[in-house]
């Protein structure tokens, strides 16, 4: 089959490399238009959030045939059939928790809408539990060890890097479903494959891993996340088109999108994009590359058509960060509206009341905090120059046990008939935690494989 | 004037870290930020939300500076119980900071 991929050939030859989700809850529909109008050679899902893994992990526990992506069976059935026909390859992070049953699932879609024949690949081998467990180790982002942190550890993953996505490739996969990867990794994995990059030349990997950067949030570099009337006028992003990148052989590239598309693609877009979630921009670390955004520009060379140059590489990092979840009870919260004058005072009337309740009802307090939504909900101590004629009143408390993380939200209901004058409109949820902190792992401690899926 | 007529922002998170990028509209507005905007001023601005260090980057060739927050997001987006669990409103917070002074501004 992969001899039957829309690879180019030849000297100046481009590959063309689209983002079809920038996380599990995105749009379907514009991965399905650029699927049909971007002339793809890929197509990648970025679908993993830190904390997702984590709680997959725990569904998988339940239900051993699930812990992937919820949405798997919607975004692939709608993209399949256009991309087997395009003969545009996928790669997603959608496989989370288990990589393998999402393979096996996409085999099933498949099979299901008379796509095939068909190599799918699941990598495997980012859980890195065990390893873990056996020994413990150092927190990077928070003090302690692993073992010594509060609450019960459940997931541990390793950053896994390209490699073996491009061996995936390489073994003619049509479609590629990671556990945890690093996000630029999936982009990163097929412009190496297509051009032959050695795994140390730092330069070529350090220009592919900004492409990846830059796609791996899809509409976030299109114009989304970017509108601010009157400053940043962003048009259509009803229907904002996601990205593609027509990438060459020496790393550089073109930003486009689908014509006709809402969004843009301007220099100020892709800047915002490049420096997103980044620290220092000399050291950009991936499992694949220390990558150097530091030297990055960009050129507008036609509407929407953005020339990205420059960008570099050093040594990769010797070791791995690996993403430890552990849970540590529940978040309650609800809300409940005040208007009119007055309207801070019985808010902050409301929320002294339920505070006092949960007290007295006993159950330890592991944290908790209240607010006036549109006063100081974003940032606490401040007040308005004007009374707000509304307010909408929060509190969220962290407690043990789902029962009394329940209580938060009852609480604030029960101010409809129990607090202050005109409560309206009063709402709750629980939720778990999943407390996501990072430690290394060595790389010989990490074991990266392939396991195939196959539709005839 | 205030940051807002000559620069844009980005925030972004990585566990209980932010960062929140800062963008010249017109790249010969540079120096005004890299005077203007500094770590000092971001802190006055964001006041408790950061409990950490403010980290300053330059990005010449961008024209951008790189703020990093440490420990600005409640604890991180898996345990925080703000509103805004990401510190994705950040960098609007910023956009607020005056530029020069009533003499020059």
């Amino acid at each position: 089959m992969s001899k039957d991929h829309a690879a180019p050939q030849g000297v100046g030859r481009k590959v063309r490399i689209g983002a079809g989700a920038g996380f599990s809850g995105d749009r379907i529909e514009p991965a399905v238009v650029l699927a049909e109008s971007g002339n793809l050679n890929y197509l990648v899902f970025e679908c993993l959030a830190e904390r997702t893994i984590a709680l997959a992990v725990r569904t998988r526990l339940k239900q051993t045939e699930l812990g992937y992506d919820p949405y798997l069976d919607e975004r692939l059935g709608a993209v399949l059939p256009v991309a087997v026909r395009n003969r545009t390859r996928i790669i997603s992070n959608m496989g989370a928790a288990n990589p393998v049953a999402a393979a096996r699932r996409t085999a099933e879609i498949a099979a299901k809408l008379g796509l095939g024949p068909l190599k799918i690949a699941a990598i495997v081998g980012d859980d890195v539990l065990p390893q873990l467990r056996d020994r413990d180790r150092q927190l990077i982002d928070a003090p302690g060890t692993v073992l010594q942190w509060q609450g019960e550890l459940i997931s541990a993953n390793a950053y896994l890097g390209a490699e073996p996505i491009a061996h995936a490739l390489a073994a003619g996969a049509d479609i590629v479903i990671t556990g945890r990867v690093a996000d630029p990794s999936l982009f990163l994995a097929p412009l190496a494959h297509e051009f032959g990059w050695k795994w140390d030349d730092w330069n070529l990997l350090g220009r592919g891993t900004v492409i990846g950067h830059l796609l791996e949030c899809a509409g976030q570099v299109t114009g989304g996340y970017f509108s601010d009337p009157g400053f940043k006028d962003v048009l259509n992003l009803a229907n904002l088109g996601f990205p593609l990148a027509e990438v060459s052989a020496d790393g550089s590239a073109i930003l486009t999108k689908v014509a006709g598309t809402g969004g843009r693609v301007t220099e100020a877009t892709c800047k915002e994009q490049l420096l997103y979630e980044l620290h220092d921009p000399t050291r950009y670390l991936t499992p694949d590359v220390t990558a150097d955004f530091s030297t990055v520009r960009f050129a507008e060379i036609a509407a929407d058509r953005i020339q990205v140059s420059g960008g570099g590489g050093v040594a990769r990092p010797q070791s791995l960060k690996v993403s430890v979840g552990f849970r540590e009870g529940y978040v309650g919260e609800g809300q409940i509206t005040y208007a009119g004058p007055g309207a801070i005072e019985r808010g902050r009337l409301a929320l002294a009341i339920v505070e006092e309740r949960l007290k007295r009802l006993g159950h330890e307090i592991l944290d908790i905090r209240s607010e006036l939504i549109g006063v100081d909900s974003v940032q606490a101590g401040r007040s308005p120059a004007e009374p707000p004629r509304e307010v909408r009143a929060r509190i969220a408390a962290r407690m043990r046990s789902r029962a009394a993380a329940e209580l938060v939200g009852r609480e604030v209901e029960a101010l409809y008939t129990n607090g202050p004058a005109g409560g309206g409109g009063a709402s709750q949820c629980t939720k778990p935690v999943v407390a996501v902190v990072s430690t290394l792992i060595e790389r010989d401690e990490v074991f990266p494989r392939i396991h195939w899926e196959s539709v005839t | 004037m205030i940051l807002r007529d000559i620069a844009h922002t980005r925030s972004g998170d990585k566990g209980d870290t932010s960062n929140i990028s800062v963008i010249a509209f017109d790249p010969a507005s540079f120096p005004l930020l890299k005077r203007e905007v500094t770590a000092e001023k971001v802190k006055a601005i964001l006041g408790d939300m950061v409990q950490g260090d403010i980290e300053r980057y330059e990005l010449p060739d961008l024209g951008a500076l790189n703020f990093v927050l440490h420990r600005a997001l409640a604890g991180g987006v898996t345990r925080s119980l703000a509103l805004d669990i990401h510190g994705k409103s950040l960098g609007s917070l910023l956009l607020s900071m005056p530029i020069g002074d009533a003499k020059t501004g």
